[in-house]
């Protein structure tokens, strides 16, 4: 199978001797005093930074978001209001329950329609075909364009007086203003950039397949379809972890493309453009902003943990 | 991990693919993968036709017809967003944050993947976390902390962590650090562990396991984590509007706005800047394609 | 890479920083060290060399000019000033949309000695918050600024904080050839505007060009209808979270926005304002209440067939005198590297010689000195300088003269929500003041 001009399969040459819990201590034992500070650094000098940078930050978000800082002057101003920019969330912000369900209604297409297209197209490429490499780069393509330049780009086909899309349709639909139809115009776009991914990753997976088992399924006479999910698609496992994961993240994270179009609102309300809308600009309503962050960091976390707790599983197997 | 993947030296001739007659299953097969392909370019097509054509005929006419070719809206976009100087930002930025990134990730990858310690899943839950977090949740306390830190005059003019490339490369960083320790302690999880024994046996310390034996054999997840880091760090524009003050100094996307206009915007001319931009990150995934795929073969494995 | 800056200024500020840094700067890493991490809140200096400007020949600037014929403008300021003064400017340009986002904590950071911003609630609440510097005794050197536009630079405190240079007032634009080839005539009351709305709709026409996908277009048409129905000191209060949302003064501004919706271009959402001025310039719509900028989205040859007329009275004991006419211009930061070359500046900038230049430079702009040499004015400039100087009372705009919070965060979504779904107008002014309450107690 390894005549596609593009990619050498890579093939396990053995699979390494189980590494037993056992051995554990008599290894630490052999490291010498220069090598215990050498791991030290390696593993100090890299957590300090992201403890700095992003933990303690995290941290300090939870505690404003029991203020009612506005962003200005000393932090010995700052009044607790404790739980009231939670109660003022879910009570008097009528943005919120929208950007929830937005959020999930984009998970929900990610992960039943992009991503399994991605999935599919790959192993559609991982095929012996001539201009495999030509398809690789036109589906990979818009993942090399930040969100905001696809967010413009798709501008030009959307724009309900200019764009292409109505000109060419002879309709009036207003893509990116109908609070109705914006929402899929967006995902459109979002789906557009993350099937090449998704695509890229599955294929990167596919090709460390080891031809052996194809062959074997296929010495078996099963159908291609139920060789791939009989035999491939378990043997996916990790790769199948990290597309489920790049999922969940890509579609909480989802935010430049509904800020490039018209701030996160009209229909368009994402939990992190709520919160940027707050936290960052003029606005400055650091509490309640924080506030909405938080929820934010809650639910992250929660995918954060299945995934580890997945994780963890598959390494005592 | 019970079974992995290595890489191992490319096979000195790739062979090539042997002709057969097409079936009309491949027929099938390639006019879908055709469509879907065209469909997949369309837009970006698009975008470089309209940056192609001048915003007067287009506005008379509309963007469904033909004519008002020109080139000026680049020679426009060029100077106006002054993307010579912009680019050199850019790179200032995105280079040593891309190479500091590997380093320090592949340093934890490979503490993660060379021990057994229990200890390991929490690093790997810390760095994988982090970069997952949402970033705009953070930016005020990151914004006091880095008006809080001072840098000696040489290395920022501003003299704090605040408005340096210093603070930006830190940041970008501390955020990318996640995926790479992910992606590369798999990668080094999967190398077979006589490895390191043979080097210990050699009396290796661990400074030249790590630079010397894995290192070396982690070129194409090297490579292939380089290509995405320079994208997504490149693409990056949040940090660089909130945490710099002076405008000579950010990078080329965060240019782009000056494109659009207060009071007008001209798409034409965004849509040639959009196409300016996004040229080095085309160019450095047609010159490291071919890594990329086999770079991120995550310890997928034969089962 | 860095900010332009002489030689001699570069020398003249590392000594004394260097030596006076020092100590805080010790005292710094100890804070940091300490793990806290949000320190100990502001540095009562966050310009770390402001001691070393005294003498030096330079002053630097904020801009958010970043569209070319406003930057050019800045440019010739700045070397104007220059061949006066002898003092260089330093000008630090952020692209408009980002300056403005970030100006929170640009102020808070290391700010330039001088920088661009606007008149209004938020210049008043940068003054209160000691973001911004004193320069009542520019003012006492500057003439030509009528009452108005002092008051405009006033702080809560009465002293002055900003420099006023120009402005823009906010009418209802149309095409001559177009109301010419119909026979339409200025609509005097809401009735007459009404009635010229159905006939251009029966001649084919959107009768009120109108767009909102950027949300704050549709503030205009807010502000509008409330100074025409409430008056001037009404917006005043309810701006400021003294007045309720829920008081039938507001849902009359609603009730009468609603009526006179379906005679506005449909779908405003997924347009920007843009779009919504091209269909005026293509003759597709009738009219659109926007501001003067309005006419660059026209073609050179096309400016004289743009006219417009303020918006028509809707409660005769109201009258139609008060407008929109947010007021743009500069300000000083509050501890600037050089305090006397940034005075020196704005007084420069807030004279004849600067006007005189912006005449010439930005036919778009109306000039807020009244002594400036204005005959280079177009005839659509004119008329515009004329209806604000017979205003009564001029306003900001809406997101200048509230709370950026308030502004941003509700009433953006509410006037979106309202043109959505005009007819909730209820459940839509409580929902606003239930957060009206929420923000403005905090």
């Amino acid at each position: 199978m390894s005549d596609l001009p593009l990619i050498q399969a890579d093939r396990a040459v053995e699979p390494p001797a189980a590494t037993t819990t056992r051995g554990r201590g008599r290894r630490l034992r052999l490291l010498s005093g220069t090598d215990r500070v050498v791991i030290t650094l390696m593993v100090l000098l890299p957590l300090l930074l992201v403890t700095a940078l992003v933990w303690l930050p995290a941290l300090a978000t939870v505690a404003l978001s029991t203020t009612d800082w506005d962003g200005i002057g000393p932090l010995a101003d700052i009044d607790f209001v404790g739980g009231r920019n939670y109660g003022d969330v879910l009570t008097i912000y009528p943005p919120f329950v929208p950007a929830v369900q937005h959020n999930l209604l984009w998970l929900a297409a990610l992960f039943l329609v992009a991503t399994p297209f991605g999935m599919f197209l790959a192993v559609l490429l991982d095929k012996e075909l001539r201009g495999s490499r030509f398809y690789q780069t036109a589906l990979y393509l818009p993942v090399v364009l930040s969100l905001a330049l696809i967010g413009f780009v798709w501008q030009l086909i959307y724009s309900r007086d200019q764009g292409l899309l109505n000109a060419v349709l002879g309709t009036d639909v207003d893509w990116y203003g109908d609070p109705g139809v914006n929402i899929w115009a967006v995902m459109l776009a979002s789906g557009w950039r993350h099937v090449g991914y998704i695509m890229l990753l599955y294929l990167a997976g596919l090709k460390g397949v080891d031809p052996s088992l194809r062959e074997a399924a296929a010495v078996d006479g099963a159908s291609e379809a139920r060789s791939f999910f009989r035999v491939i698609f378990p043997v996916l496992r990790p790769i199948n972890i990290i597309v489920l994961v790049v999922t969940v993240i890509e579609s909480l994270r989802a935010f430049d493309l509904v800020w490039v179009v018209n701030k996160g609102r009209n229909g368009l309300e994402l939990l992190s453009a709520l919160v940027t809308q707050n936290v960052v600009g003029e606005a400055s309503r650091i509490g309640f902003g924080s506030a909405l962050a938080t929820i934010m960091l809650v639910v992250s976390l929660v995918f954060i943990t299945i995934y580890l707790v997945t994780v963890m599983r598959g390494e005592d197997r | 991990m019970s079974t992995g993947t290595l890489t191992r030296p490319p096979a000195a001739q790739d062979a090539r693919p042997a002709r057969r007659r097409p079936t009309p299953q491949r027929v099938v097969l390639h006019v879908f993968l055709a469509a879907v392909a065209i469909g997949w370019l369309f837009p970006v097509i698009w975008s470089v036709l309209t940056s192609l054509r001048s915003y007067e005929y287009t506005a008379t006419h509309g963007y469904v017809s033909f004519g008002g070719w020109t080139i000026d809206n680049y020679v426009t976009a060029w100077q106006t967003a002054e993307f010579g100087k912009h680019f050199l930002n850019s790179v200032y930025i995105t280079v040593p944050a891309v190479l500091l990134t590997l380093f320090l990730a592949s340093c934890v990858a490979f503490v993660i993947a060379r021990f057994n310690w229990k200890i390991n899943l929490v690093l790997l839950g810390l760095f994988t976390a982090a970069n997952l977090l949402p970033q705009q949740a953070l930016l005020i306390p990151l914004f006091r902390l880095f008006t809080q830190v001072p840098l000696p005059a040489f290395m920022s003019d501003s003299e704090l962590l605040y408005d340096s490339y210093w603070g930006l490369i830190l940041i970008n960083v501390a955020f990318q650090c996640g995926f790479c320790v992910f992606v590369l302690s798999n990668y080094m999880k999967a190398l077979p562990r006589d490895l390191y024994e043979a080097a210990m046996v050699d009396g290796a310390s661990i400074w030249r396991q790590y630079w010397q034996v894995t290192m070396p054999l982690c070129r194409p997840a090297l490579a292939a984590l380089a290509t995405l880091e320079v994208t997504w760090i490149y693409n990056e524009f949040f940090w660089a509007t909130v945490l710099m003050r002076t405008g000579d100094k950010f990078p080329v996307t965060s240019s782009l706005n000056n494109l659009r206009g207060e009071f007008f915007t001209d798409n034409n001319l965004v849509s040639a800047g959009s196409v300016l931009v996004a040229i080095p990150t085309l160019v450095i995934f047609f010159l490291l394609q071919r890594h990329f795929v086999r770079g991120l073969t995550l310890g997928a494995s034969k089962g | 890479m860095s900010r332009p800056r002489t030689q001699a200024e570069y020398l003249a500020r590392l000594v004394p920083s260097s030596v006076a840094g020092v100590n805080r700067r010790t005292l710094l890493a100890g804070a940091a060290g300490a793990g806290s991490l949000l320190g100990t809140g502001l540095l009562a200096g966050c310009g770390g060399s402001d001691s070393g400007g005294s003498d030096a020949k330079t002053v630097s600037m904020g801009s958010n000019a970043s569209d070319p014929t406003p930057k050019d403008v800045l440019a010739k300021l700045s070397a104007a000033f220059k061949t006066s003064s002898g003092v260089e400017v330093a000008i630090n340009t952020v692209d408009h949309n980002t300056f403005q986002e970030n100006i929170n904590n640009y102020l808070q950071g290391k700010p330039d000695d001088t920088f661009t911003w606007f008149a209004g609630y938020r210049m008043r609440f940068f003054a209160e918050r000691g973001l911004a510097g004193d320069i009542s005794d520019v003012w006492g050197k500057l003439s030509g600024f009528s009452d108005a536009f002092k008051k405009a630079s006033t702080g809560d405190d009465g002293k002055q904080y900003f420099v006023p240079f120009s402005y823009y007032p906010w009418a209802v634009f149309y095409r001559k050839s177009v109301w010419q080839q119909h026979g339409y005539q200025v609509p005097k009351s809401l009735d007459e505007l009404t009635t010229l709305s159905n006939q251009m709709k029966r001649d084919g026409l959107v009768p009120i060009a109108f767009a909102d996908k950027d949300g704050w277009p549709a503030m205009g048409t807010f502000d509008i209808l409330n100074l025409r129905i409430n008056g001037y000191q009404f917006h005043i209060d309810l701006m400021a979270g003294k007045e309720s949302w829920t008081s039938d003064k507001v849902k009359k501004v609603f009730d009468t926005w609603a009526g006179l919706l379906p005679l506005h271009q449909p779908d405003a959402l997924g347009r920007t304002w843009q779009e919504a001025a091209q269909s005026l310039q293509q003759k597709k719509s009738g009219m659109y209440l926007l501001g003067l900028f309005v006419a660059q989205q026209f073609n050179a040859d096309e400016q004289d067939d743009i006219d417009f007329f303020t918006f028509p009275e809707i409660d005769p004991a109201i009258g139609a005198k008060a407008l929109d006419a947010p007021i743009d211009g500069y300000m000083m930061a509050r501890k600037p590297k050089s305090e006397a070359n940034a005075k020196k500046l704005l007084e420069y900038i807030g004279g004849v010689d600067a006007a005189n230049i912006a005449v010439k430079t930005d036919p778009g702009t109306l000039v807020a000195n009244t002594t400036a040499d204005t005959s280079g004015y177009s005839a659509l400039q004119k008329k515009a300088a004329e209806l604000v100087g017979s205003a009564t009372e001029i306003a900001q705009f809406l997101d200048r003269d509230t709370r950026p919070d308030f502004a941003s965060t509700v009433i953006i979504p509410a006037l979106q929500q309202f043109i959505k779904d005009p007819k909730d107008i209820d459940g839509l002014t409580n929902s606003i003041e239930n957060q009206k309450k929420s923000i403005f107690t905090s």
